[in-house]
This record gives C-alpha cells, structure tokens and sequence, in this order.
C-alpha cells in the first residue's frame, strides 16, 4: 500500500545518516567563524569517522563485553531512533511503533550502553563520567517524557506521529501556555541529553569538566569512530525531534511522493537552522558548574511537569477535543 | 472579545503569572527576583484587564490599571530602593563593594536549596490543583479553571517566605503570597468590591514601606539583612 510511506523512511535515515556528522560539521564550523577562526570545514567529521575506521582496532587489557558492545550497541539504538521519529513524514508503516516511551527509553538505553562501556574500563576517568551522566540522565529522561506528555494531551494519544500531525493540523496548540512551557523544557532537556554546552562541553578533555569524553576516552580506532558517529546521530534525532514537535509546518501526512521530498528539504532546512542557531548561541554561553547542572535540569523538570498541568486543567474540557 | 480569545489570554496571562512566582526560587540576585516581581504584577493587572473587559465592567478596568501602577511600578521602585541603599552604605562604611556585592545583594545559601526549592514548588503546585478541584467544579468558567494557579502563587509565597534569608527575598515572598491571594479573587470572584481593594492596596504599600525601614534599621544594627542571625535577644 504504502510505497511512499518506506520511500519516506529511506529517505530519513539516508539523510539522518549522511547529514549527522555534517550537522556537527556545519556547528563546529558556524562556532568557529563566530568565534574568528578559520574552522575546518564542514566535511571534517565526516574525514574523521573515515581516518578512524581505516585504524587498526584495540582494546583496553582487562575490558569485557560491555566496552566491546557500547559502541554498536549506540549507534544501533540511534538507527532505530532515525527510523521511528516522524521527521518527514507521519504517515509511515511504522507509524504505529513510534510510542513516545519506546524513543525515550531507547535514548537511555544508548546513554546506558555507554556508561556501563565507561565503567567496564575500570579507570578514574571512565567511572567519574559515567556517574556525572547518570545523575543527568536521571533528571532528563523524565524531562522528556513530560514535556512531550503535555503535548500529547490535546492529541489524546503519546504516539508521536499522532501527536506531530495533530499540531500541524492545530499550530494553535503550540502557542498556548502548555505549548510554550514544554518547548522551554525539551530545548533544555535537549542540550543536556546530547551533551551540549550549558551542561557539557563537547569540545573539552578537560579533565574536571567532561562529561561525555570521560566515559568514551578508552576508545580508539573504529570503535571510537562509531561512539563518534553515534553522538553524531543523536544529536541530529534530537534536534529533528524536537523541530518536527515543535515547527512541524510542511511535514508531509498524506501518501504524495512530493509532499515527501518537500518535507525532506524543509526538515534539512530546520535541523540546519537550529543547529547553527546553537552553535551560535554557544558562543555566548559558559559552561555550568556541575553541582549547578541539577538545578538547571530541575527546573526544566519543573517547566515540564506545569506544562502538563496547565494543559491538563487549563486546557479543560477545550483540550480534549 | 471573542470568547476563545479571552480564554487563550487569559491562560497565557495566568501562565505567565504562575511562572513568574517558580522563577523567583531560581534566581538567586535580589535585583533579578525584584524584576520577575515586577513582571508578575504586570501579569495580575493583565488578569484583572481581562477579566473587565469580557464582563464589561469599568471599575475592573480602573482597579487593573492600579493594580499596574503599584504592583508593578511602585512596590519594585521602593524594594529596589532599599536594596541600592544596603549596598552603597556598605560600601562607603567599608570600602568594600567588591564583597558586599556578592554578599547582601544575593540569595546565596537559601535553607532549602534551588533544585529541592523547585522540586517543592511543582508538588506544591499539583497540592493547589488537587486542593481546587471542588471549586472549579462548582462552575467551570475559563476564569475558575484558572483558580488554582492563584491559590499555587500563595502557597510558593509562603514557600519564598520561610525559606529565604535575606529580608528582602521574604518580603518578596510577602508580596507573591498578595499577589496570589488578589489573583484569586480576580480568578474566583471577579475581584472584590473598589473599597476593599483600596483597603487592601494601601496595606501592602504600608507593609512594605515599613518592611523597607525595617530592613535598614536591622542592616544599620546588626550589619546583615540576614535573618536567620537574629536569634537571641539583646538589652
């Protein structure tokens, strides 16, 4: 029946997967202008995915299963999440499997992964990281879930395709109190679970401050080049999560090949801008101390939890349309 | 005013309320909570506009617009008043505005800290909620449904109040908890009658021209506006 519908999901992950590592290119490369540096060049994490592969693999003496399966295991888990969120279409044959709580909980099964993968090593380092991420993950994970629940209350339903193509339908939804407070909440949610800079900083091996680097720093050759490519791959999930949630204007929801292709473009587009719109914000953004990194995250807990409140009872017998 | 568009103001305008009293718990500048204070009674007028316009009533209107003007003009005026005096007494006395700037003019070791603060305020908020539910049931208006968001304001009022330090955190929270008791009389009962809320508006302005007196003299006295110091008596 549904030939567009696998076109649309080729289609998604063959851009996902070609355009994530160009995403962190093109960020790293709006940074350094902003920041008057001439920058390496969008290509460059895609050379460096590709130098990393082609060296010979090692691991660390005394790692088990764990160190060896994180990395596929990430990148596994970042695949499925290309093909199940609703970046460019909502009228998908998996449609019916895009639940909410499956996306979140294979978020934290690749954050899982790689923190027992820290741990396993058995160094200061790789503990330290992974602790730091654990407590982060503990408060953003339920972050997500809320600020997507208030959402998915005037949709009546936490599929996300549901819940995508009712706000396309209904761009009203997003500019109530309920859909602004959510929008807060996932954007910080967001830069926490990808690792960004309010909370981590991705281009530091500083030791004291990493997070993310710390439980990855024993890997090497293809290994790291997929821990890489499967940071690369989240981050592009997420934003695109979080642009088809929240700007879904030219999502395709019926069954045309054209409508499919201009949606492709435009979420290309809106990834892109919001991408660069980061990398330009973290210009001006210091990292946070990370015994202040829970009240960042408690708060945007908090911005959920009202935004589910708010749309629940202020939203009333309205919201339940 | 259509009616739909009078319910997504009106929400908006009691999100904006409510959000303001939870960002007051996150900052921890006395200068940026007295700003969030401010934005909260522009809130309040809003509500209380609203609510006049869709009912047609002018007296509503007249009391938004004090509301406006003391709320969000002079209240904050008179706080941050008192909060440039501390500070450039401090540093004429001492000669130490590097010091006292980070010591008199910031929240900074509430008894409750900032994510446990905001972790009380989202279950005092479902408390508000739950505890409203039979009023609103009674009449289900755009406005009542609201109602809870006045009486969570109170309870994050009393909240700021006990577990703030500095004097003038807590006569914000003193504030908050009267804005919050205002706004659900606005949301529950389209506001009380002109003379109570005259009655009531000079009492606050009272209040907290005294409270500012006060907070100098215990600054004059005892060289901090901290009040968990002020715990024995003296001759």
């Amino acid at each position: 029946m549904n030939t567009v519908g696998y076109t649309a999901i080729v289609l998604q992950v063959g851009a996902v997967v070609a355009g994530a590592p160009l995403l962190t290119g093109l960020m790293r490369q709006t940074r350094a202008r902003l920041e008057g540096r001439a920058g390496a060049g969008v290509l460059q994490p895609w050379r460096d995915v590709r130098k990393l592969l082609r060296k010979e693999p090692i691991t660390p003496v005394g790692t088990g299963p764990a160190f060896r399966w994180a990395p596929p295991l990430l990148v596994a888990t970042s695949l499925v999440l290309a093909v199940l969120v609703p970046l460019i279409s909502t009228d998908t044959p998996v449609r019916g499997r895009a639940d909410l709580i499956v996306v979140v909980s294979l978020l934290a099964l690749g954050t899982l992964a790689l923190a027992l993968a820290g741990l396993d090593t058995g160094t200061a380092f790789g503990g330290m990281g992974a602790s730091r991420e654990m407590t982060i993950a503990a408060l953003v994970e339920p972050t997500i879930l809320m600020a997507v629940f208030a959402l998915s209350i005037p949709a009546g339903s936490t599929n996300l395709p549901v819940i995508v193509a009712g706000a396309a339908d209904q761009p009203a939804r997003l500019t109530s109190p309920a859909g602004l407070l959510a929008i807060a909440a996932l954007a910080v949610a967001v830069l926490a679970e990808s690792g960004r800079l309010p909370v981590d900083n991705p281009a530091t091996h500083l030791e004291l401050t990493m997070v993310h680097e710390a439980m990855t720093l024993e890997y090497a050759g293809p290994d790291l080049a997929l821990v890489e490519f499967g940071a690369h791959l989240r981050l592009t999930v997420l934003l695109g999560l979080l642009a088809s949630l929240f700007a879904p204007w030219g999502i395709a929801t019926g069954a045309s090949l054209a409508a499919v292709l201009l949606a492709l473009l435009l979420a290309v587009l809106k990834v892109a801008v919001l991408g660069m719109a980061l990398a330009a914000a973290e210009v001006f953004w210091a990292k946070l101390r990370l015994f202040r990194v829970p009240e960042l995250l408690a708060g945007s807990f908090l911005l959920a939890l009202l935004a589910v409140t708010a749309s629940y009872f202020l939203g009333g017998e309205g919201g339940q349309r | 005013m259509s009616e739909s568009l009078f319910t997504q103001l009106l929400d908006l305008a009691c999100g904006a309320f409510l959000l303001a009293a939870v960002v007051v718990l996150w900052r921890r500048e006395l200068a940026a909570i007295v700003r969030l204070f401010a934005l909260q009674g522009l809130a309040l007028a809003a509500i209380a506009l609203l609510l006049g316009l869709h009912e047609d009533r002018w007296d509503l209107i007249v009391v938004a617009a004090g509301i406006g003007a003391l709320r969000a003009g002079l209240l904050p005026y008179l706080i941050r008043r008192a909060l440039a005096t501390l500070v450039t007494d401090r540093a004429q006395g001492q000669d130490q505005a590097a010091y006292t700037h980070s010591e008199e003019v910031r929240e900074t070791q509430p008894l409750v800290n900032v994510a446990a603060s905001l972790l009380t305020a989202a279950a005092l908020t479902l408390l508000a909620y739950a505890v409203a539910r039979p009023l609103v049931e009674l009449d289900p208006t755009p406005a009542t449904r609201a109602l809870p968001v006045g009486l969570a304001v109170v309870l994050i009022g009393f909240f700021v109040l006990v577990t703030r330090r500095r004097a003038l955190a807590q006569v914000v929270g003193f504030l908050l908890l009267d804005n919050g008791i205002t706004a659900t009389a606005f949301l529950a009962a389209s506001g009380v009658p002109l003379i109570v809320e005259l009655g009531v508006s000079f009492d606050v302005l009272l209040a907290v021209l005294v409270l500012q007196l006060l907070t100098v003299r215990v600054r004059e006295a005892f060289g901090t506006t901290d009040i968990d110091d002020l715990r024995e008596l003296h001759d």
